[in-house]
């Protein structure tokens, strides 16, 4: 690996350290990060296809409350240099290598954001202070180690012998790898499982399973769904009687001699408010 | 100069916050995360996002100023785009403060407690469970059917122009609208947008399942022999038949299961890459 290539890895390795955490810019979603790491070691086709395939199973892997998920970014940086780089691992070996780094990443992170705990009353002690660039220092400074945490372990596994690595995976039976990467298509449910459940309610479930008969069923792409969803999510919000109580009361006052009108009258309302 | 002229136009309003403090504040709104902590979570982060706001409405007084750091140092917790609107009000709430307004500490405390909570549960299914899945899988599909690195570059720009303009407008609306668009999520507004993202997203959720897991039985049911030609039936086909899908789905309710009896979702990867190894091995998944 030539120097200029190290120097752009441990920079891509050193922001989607951070942004994973920040989740903002989604550098450490797979499908960019590992297009990333194939710019800076020049095999940038593997790395769209490893990036692709992981990312259908990192979909559900999500900061929600104070859960912290398997680690994108550690996953898709170390698997995507052991693909793109010169140990040169099949995609499949990648994917199935790429799942236990994403759990050492999320062990990496609790303990990194355990060190945070106490960086924010030193904070607080800045703060005391009216000390402005103290905050500031120390909120850079914690955005650091989080690079850190992605930057270093790549850095070791860079100085690996590709040959190696190469000997190592060999000496893992078939029916272990291929196993691996058949179950590599269908761990994808987890993360499904996990956004559902964040969601779900009894209000709600019936839209699941719309969209997966029709997704089951027919070729529609995603686009579709999502106009389609948008539009069942709006309509039922114009006419759930839950959110509408009181129209409902005064139109029913208003025309109490034409019950059977109502119905259509309410659609006509939710019709003239757009 | 934009000082001089708020000065002069309304002289009770000693100081006022610049269009350069609300692009300042959009930029830091972006490093929110920056120091998650187990204790007081985006603490930091939003304190940070406030420090625009702080210098140019408590100049040159520490006092004023560390109250006011500490102020926004409290436990914090929202999905990060939507702490734009919040430091939006609380920089309106601010600024009505440092001119005089009786606006105290627990007010500025209970706009931020009020709202992330309902705010994350509008954020959390509308980004998290819907945006970002739906373009994420658009983009992965586009890669792997060989458009290279188009799909990235998609997944890239489309996702950072739907944040960055949601947490421009968001701020704005927080701030010009202030402590106003409080009562105004009150009014049922913030549960419409949660039942309609969370119909949207578990929608999208219900076309991903089928479409986006890969799993095969190929084994072997039946071989008939009619005129020389042998059909066979896999164990897949059959499925395929009764509902394509299925299994996905029966999978995914399972995850469910397990998850909701505190079932670490690590574990069940690990236990659905044992099913994998074990399936490929009695020859039940190819």
């Amino acid at each position: 690996m030539s120097t200029a290539s190290l120097i752009v890895l441990m920079l891509v390795a050193f922001l989607a350290g951070i942004d994973v955490v920040l989740d903002e810019w989604e550098l450490a979603q797979p499908i960019v990060a590992c297009t990333m790491v194939g710019m800076a070691l020049g095999d940038v086709a593997s790395g769209v296809l490893l990036g692709a395939q992981l990312q259908l199973i990192a979909i559900g892997w999500m900061n929600i409350g104070s859960a912290i998920p398997p680690d994108a970014a550690l996953a898709s940086i170390i698997s995507a240099v052991l693909v793109c780089g010169p140990a040169n691992l099949s995609i499949a070996n990648g994917i199935a290598i790429a799942i236990p780094l994403a759990i050492a990443g999320q062990v990496l992170n609790i303990f990194v954001r355990s060190i945070v705990v106490i960086m924010a009353h030193v904070a607080d002690g800045r703060a005391a202070d009216g000390d402005i660039k103290g905050v500031q220092w120390i909120h850079y400074f914690d955005m650091f180690l989080q690079g850190l945490r992605i930057a270093i372990p790549t850095y070791i596994v860079t100085i690996i012998s590709p040959k190696a690595v190469q000997a190592g995976l060999n000496a893992i039976p078939k029916v272990i790898t291929q196993g691996l990467s058949i179950a590599g298509g269908f761990v994808v449910v987890v993360g499904f499982a996990m956004v559902i459940n964040m969601m779900a309610n009894n209000e709600v479930w019936p839209f699941f399973f719309a969209g997966f008969v029709l997704a089951a069923l027919t070729q529609l792409n995603l686009i579709a769904f999502g106009i389609l969803g948008l539009v069942i999510a709006f309509v039922y919000i114009r006419l759930s009687p839950r959110f509408n109580a009181q129209t409902t009361v005064v139109q029913n006052a208003n025309d109490h001699d034409a019950a059977s009108g109502s119905a259509e009258d309410d659609i006509d309302k939710a019709l003239d408010d757009l | 100069m934009v000082d001089n002229k708020a000065q002069s136009v309304q002289k009770d309003k000693q100081y006022k916050l610049t269009h350069g403090d609300m692009i300042s504040a959009f930029w830091r709104s972006g490093f929110l995360q920056g120091s998650w902590n187990y204790e007081r979570v985006q603490n930091v982060g939003f304190c940070f996002q406030m420090i625009p706001a702080i210098k140019r409405l408590y100049p040159s007084d520490k006092e004023k100023t560390a109250e006011a750091l500490k102020r926004h140092l409290t436990f914090m917790q929202t999905t990060p785009v939507m702490s734009s609107l919040i430091g939006g009000i609380t920089m309106a709430m601010e600024e009505e403060r440092a001119n005089g307004a009786d606006i105290d500490d627990a007010t500025i405390a209970s706009v931020k407690v009020g709202t992330m909570g309902p705010l994350a549960g509008v954020g959390d299914p509308i980004f998290w469970g819907t945006i970002r899945p739906v373009i994420a899988s658009f983009a992965a599909s586009l890669a792997l059917s060989g458009s290279g690195v188009m799909g990235p570059i998609i997944f890239f720009v489309v996702w950072n122009a739907i944040r960055l303009a949601t947490r421009w407008y968001l701020q704005k609306i927080g701030y010009d609208q202030g402590t106003n668009i409080v009562q105004n999520l009150g009014g049922g507004l913030i549960q419409k947008l949660t039942t309609g993202a969370s119909i949207l997203g578990m929608f999208i959720m219900g076309a991903l399942v089928p479409r986006w897991t890969k799993i095969n039985f190929p084994l072997v049911i039946s071989k008939v022999k009619v005129d020389g030609k042998t059909t066979t039936t896999t164990l897949q086909q059959i499925f395929n038949q009764l509902l394509p899908g299925i299994i996905p789905l029966l999978l995914t309710f399972f995850c469910i299961w397990m998850l909701r009896r505190k079932v670490n979702a690590i574990w069940l990867i690990f236990i659905l890459f044992g099913v994998g190894i074990f399936g490929y091995w009695i020859g039940l998944l190819g």
